[in-house]
């Protein structure tokens, strides 16, 4: 098949290119052999299908980043580069394009934004450009569709250009300097609204206001979201349909092993989280608790991002993410991670030096829940009280400073500085944001609900052997002196590896008090990842390192716990 | 003919000239690209506290540049 490769520089809206060709038949996947993800779809062209691939952002052909290195791969295996370019910073864009024109392969140029381009006064006459660069040129708007069929109607029109050859990076730089000269024509402009609030939000005095604001309101936006689904349509599919059918069911089977794995012990009222069967615990909490909120806050991280307003958040944080030895784009796994930690350890590769690679993997594991955690603790905590909820978040915040400021001082190598795009604000298109929000919940899919339900099977299995009730008595001393903890505790430890949010929902049946459940909901986040991220780290920090980080996460976790419990308990 | 300084020396808001960029080739080539190149008017947006990183302008375009990044570009003043 004929496999077609988007190639621009960061920020150019390249995905949404991507998106416009591709319609609905998406593959997000890792490169071989990296971390690093891309997209990869497929469309008619003639009546032939082709596969398009939409690498990484690059500015230039000589990587200085992993995904750079990925995206010039992907190019070797091109037979046509679409090139999508910035009609708004034609300058610094055509270094790639006549990187990628030096090497001979065919190239067609998208020059995007273009009705922005002529709002900021920027002419670019593309038929000039297209004579100088000797391949096709086609404006678009690829927020709108506007000049998505003549890109599309011209692929094959793309061509090894006869006009440029390889010279120097130097040379380079003189062709851009001719060739912007003879195709652009820039009127003066005044600072627009817009401008200004760009200014304020990247200000210190009142950027940082606006940031609080902005996070504020994106918490605000999760809760609303994940609480409508929840209301009008998960617990009324739950509660009324749902729960009658396996009412039948649990009739039907009697008691037995069956019962105990498919639904929980017999005789008592079904409990979706505390039942722990496969088709009560298994189905609900990932699907019923879970989900509606894992959507609310994919669907607002990504219109932060298409916003283009989390750079701008990575430079108001960056003085304090410098102390914890990252830069201001460690707030991106950090976010991330919030929803679900496989793709805040995924994001963790963005970062150029090893040790902030291993800070932000360790602080993420240790600090920070994801949503699947977050709902469960509201959950058991929310009816004891809010301010015991906040217990549980202010540990972990203190946590992620105090152990990030430790990790600084002691991991060796160099922590080199922020050095970032700040792209203009854009109204997010929502098309990309839908399909942004779909794929990674497509992630969450993918990956909770295996592991839930192999989680509520083990958890039975051991169960009925005997096994879980004999850890609980073996485990007992040093659960109840080092956190205050029943022995059964332990058991939610060992599940916790699996899923956090069926171990958190396994405290419930404990008759814990609400102090210990604190403690034990805090040590549940700090002690490990989940299987799901453990591999991922594995395969970012390597065997030695994901050793050392996990070392500190259990360190942590006991010191921590020791410590809540001599204040929440006593001696 | 104004005073040559390094960028992080530069008074938000005061348009200078980039004269030279130093460090290694890596690095020049990647400021180059983001569009930070000799003989550009460059404007220091806003600077982050406590040697917090640089916000810059050239050509209508935003970077944000650690400090000590700064330190190496290279600036005329035109006061």
């Amino acid at each position: 098949m004929k496999r077609i490769v988007l190639m621009g520089n960061p920020n150019v809206g390249k995905s949404v290119v991507f998106s416009r060709l591709t319609g609905a038949n998406v593959i997000a996947s890792n490169y071989p052999g990296t971390t690093v993800d891309f997209s990869r779809g497929r469309m008619k062209l003639g009546g032939e299908t082709v596969e398009i691939i939409d690498a990484p952002g690059t500015y230039s052909l000589e990587p200085s980043n992993r995904a750079e290195e990925v995206a010039l791969h992907m190019l070797q295996e091109a037979d046509v580069v679409i090139n999508v370019v910035d009609a708004t910073n034609l300058e610094r864009n055509l270094y790639l394009t006549l990187e990628l024109l030096e090497r001979g392969i065919p190239v067609i140029v998208a020059l995007n934004m273009w009705d922005e381009a002529r709002h900021v006064g920027i002419h670019v006459d593309e038929r000039a450009l297209e004579e100088l660069l000797g391949v096709p040129v086609v404006p678009t708007v690829a927020l709108t569709g506007e000049g998505i069929k003549a890109l599309v109607s011209r692929i094959s029109e793309a061509r090894p250009s006869d006009r440029i050859r390889p010279v120097t990076e130097d040379e380079r730089w003189v062709t851009i300097g001719a060739i912007i000269k003879q195709v652009e024509r820039v009127e003066h402009r005044h600072h627009t609204l817009w401008d200004r609030i760009s200014d304020m939000t990247i200000t210190p005095l009142t950027g940082i206001p606006i940031a609080v604001a902005v996070l504020l309101f994106a918490f605000l936006l999760v809760r609303l979201i994940g609480e409508t689904l929840i209301t009008y349509v998960l617990d009324p599919f739950f509660n009324s349909l749902y729960l009658p059918l396996i009412e039948r069911l649990s009739e039907w089977l009697g008691p037995g092993i069956l019962h105990s794995i498919l639904i929980g012990e017999y005789g008592t009222d079904i409990n979706f989280i505390e039942s722990l069967g496969l088709l009560t615990t298994g189905l609900y909490v990932p699907l019923g608790a879970v989900l509606p909120y894992i959507i609310g806050f994919y669907f607002t991280l990504s219109i932060l991002e298409d916003t283009g307003y989390l750079p701008r958040l990575a430079t108001l944080m960056d003085t304090v993410f410098h102390r914890l030895g990252m830069h201001g784009y460690g707030i991106v796994p950090l976010f991330l991670g919030l929803g679900c930690n496989v793709p805040g350890a995924l994001a963790v590769r963005n970062m150029e030096a090893k040790k902030q690679r291993f800070i932000s993997a360790t602080l993420l594991a240790i600090a920070v829940p994801c949503m699947a955690q977050t709902a469960m603790v509201f959950g058991i905590l929310g009816p004891y009280g809010f301010h015991y909820v906040v217990m549980v978040f202010f540990t972990l915040g203190i946590l992620y400073l105090v152990v990030g400021i430790i990790l600084n001082r002691f991991i060796p190598g160099e922590s080199p500085e922020i050095f970032l795009e700040i792209p203009p604000y854009r109204r997010p298109s929502i098309r990309a944001v839908a399909k942004k929000t779909w794929m990674r919940i497509r992630w969450f899919l993918g990956d909770a609900i295996p592991y839930l339900f192999l989680g509520v099977f083990v958890v039975n299995v051991l169960y009925v052997v005997g096994f879980l009730q004999w850890l609980g008595d073996v485990l007992s001393p040093f659960m109840h002196m080092a956190f205050g903890l029943p022995g059964e505790a332990s058991i939610a430890l060992i599940i916790g590896f699996l899923r956090k949010d069926l171990a958190v929902g396994m405290l419930l049946p404990l008759g814990l008090s609400a102090a210990q459940l604190v403690i034990a909901a805090t040590v549940l986040t700090i002690y490990f990842p989940c299987i799901a991220t453990f591999t991922v780290l594995i395969k970012e920090l390597g065997i030695k390192g994901m050793a050392a980080s996990a070392s500190i996460m259990v360190a942590t976790a006991v010191t921590v716990g020791f410590i809540l419990r001599i204040i929440l308990l006593g001696v | 003919m104004g005073a040559e300084i390094s960028l992080s020396d530069l008074s938000p808001g005061i348009k200078a000239t980039i004269v030279a960029l130093h460090g290694g080739h890596g690095f020049q080539r990647r400021l180059r690209t983001m569009g930070i190149r000799e003989g550009k008017t460059i404007i220091v947006v806003a600077k982050q506290p406590f040697g917090g990183p640089l916000v810059l302008e050239v050509d209508g375009k935003r970077t944000t540049l650690g400090r000590g990044m700064a330190r190496r570009i290279l600036v005329r003043w035109e006061g």
